[in-house]
């Protein structure tokens, strides 16, 4: 997949999980915890989201690489570059 | 037979409602619980089922339209219309009234007194809603004054209710009417949370349980099993609810807050719970609640835990009898055997009415959830 494009997808995701917030008001580098009240019902249906669009596991314990949005983007881009790393060594 | 559909009550507050849209058209052929329409009320837009089967024969009101409860949306075709989903609940609730109205609003409009005429609907709605005919100007036949006459005079008196209006008006309402009486147990959540790291390190993201659900789990349980903590308190006393629909109070982001119902949460697993909940979640903060999920709690569950206070005190919804509070889920020296070890530890309380209950049965009933969250397994 073309990394260049992962931040609007995964915006996009987030604000399927939140639709009331207001995209424009976002900062990208601040937990959506701390601007939007969310809490870890919100995390968990983000992370299912991130799990069903890109096909990657999302253990417990790595919720904690999905609280802001510049977070999130890293966090898939490493996730989908070691599945294929992985994929072409297999 | 032709059966109306009425302007539901989703909540023991609501006056009336606007029909945002329909998702059905005349002709179509709908079952019991399927969403046939969308209504506006001061909880936010709410997807409203039909309680019947049927076929759509005729639409009555346009989106846009803001009704009273108990006014007819729209004609079924059908053989019997069921009460709306509060029929459990005491009679001060306008479900009666609705029922009533259902009755009327078939009747032709006739004369009230000579040159004066209204809809017996009407003159039902004036009266609940304390607003005088005779200074209307009726739109029905012969200048008949008409619900929505009545409907449009209401609107035009009062704003509709904002939910920080619908929320003080019932906290006012307990803490003048129920004498709330308040208990606290401090509970071991180790084999709980050994059981959800177990489950949650094997389950695809999709499947994982956050300890919400078993709480949900376990006051359900403790609800059917010990008498005066489940139901409605009404004109006519307490009364026991049957099945348990537990409450789960959840904040909205703007500060608003709503606590729809998982509906027979005693009879349903902790991970069953989970997927309920979390998909409740999802479409309360989106704006798609539903009608039967509005009214019909009979005790309540709120969590303060992520806010990170030790302790919740809440204050009774009525007109249930009894709300749980939990608290932060924090790591704390824990004495067993005389041995002081770390352990994930939660503050849960109980606040009840003492009309119904009192501390002992209280305590039992706080011990009860305790034990439950001892074998998770079982929830």
């Amino acid at each position: 997949m073309n990394t260049t494009d992962l931040e609007p997808k995964v915006l996009k995701l987030f604000l399927e999980v939140a639709p009331d917030v207001d995209a424009a008001q976002l900062d990208r580098a601040a937990p959506f915890r701390d601007q939007f009240d969310f809490d870890s019902m919100d995390t968990l249906n983000f992370a299912i989201a991130l799990n069903r669009e890109f096909a990657i596991e999302i253990p417990e314990t790595d919720y904690r690489h999905l609280a802001s949005l510049k977070q999130a983007v890293n966090y898939v881009r490493n996730a989908i570059s070691g599945a294929a790393a992985h994929n072409q060594s297999s | 037979m032709a059966v109306e559909f009425l302007m539901p009550s989703l909540g023991p507050d609501m006056a009336s409602g606007t029909l945002v849209e329909w998702r059905v058209n005349p002709g179509d052929v709908v079952k019991r619980g399927n969403v046939i329409a969308l209504v506006e009320t001061s909880k936010g837009v709410i997807d409203v089922e039909v309680f019947t089967d049927g076929t759509v024969l005729k639409l009555l009101v346009e989106p846009g339209t803001t009704v009273p409860v108990g006014a007819p949306l729209a004609e079924l075709s059908g053989t019997a219309t069921e009460a709306p989903p509060r029929s459990e609940g005491p009679a001060a609730t306008p479900a009666p009234a609705a029922a009533a109205l259902h009755a009327e609003t078939r009747e032709a409009a006739h004369p009230v007194r000579p040159g004066f005429k209204a809809s017996p609907a009407a003159k039902a709605k004036a009266l609940a809603l304390g607003i005088a005919l005779e200074g209307l100007t009726g739109s029905g036949p012969d200048g008949a004054i008409t619900l929505d006459d009545v409907a449009r005079q209401a609107a035009s008196v009062t704003a509709p209710p904002t939910l920080r209006d619908v929320v003080a008006r019932a906290m006012s309402r307990s803490k003048r009417e129920i004498p709330h009486y308040y208990l606290s147990l401090t509970c071991d959540f180790t084999a709980s949370q050994a059981w959800l790291e177990q489950h949650n390190a094997h389950a695809s993201v999709v499947d994982r349980i956050l300890p919400a659900a078993l709480f949900v789990a376990a006051v359900a349980k403790a609800a059917r099993a010990l008498p005066g903590f489940n139901g409605y308190y009404g004109d006519h006393g307490f009364a026991q609810a049957e099945a348990v629909h537990v409450g789960m109070a959840i904040a909205l982001r703007g500060g608003r807050l709503v606590a729809p119902a998982l509906l027979d949460a005693d009879r349903k697993t902790a991970p069953t719970l989970m997927a309920e909940l979390r998909d409740l979640t999802a479409r309360v903060r989106s704006g798609h609640m539903r009608g039967s999920e509005m009214s019909q709690a009979t005790i309540t569950v709120t969590s303060l835990g992520e806010e990170g206070v030790d302790v919740v005190l809440p204050v009774i919804h009525p007109p249930q009898v009894a709300i749980v509070g939990v608290g932060s889920l924090v790591v704390r020296p824990w004495i067993v055997g005389g041995v002081v070890s770390a352990a994930p530890v939660v503050t849960l309380s109980l606040a009840a009415d003492h009309r119904v209950s009192d501390g002992r049965t209280g305590a039992r009933f706080l011990a009860s959830i305790r034990d439950a969250l001892q074998t998770p397994e079982a929830l």
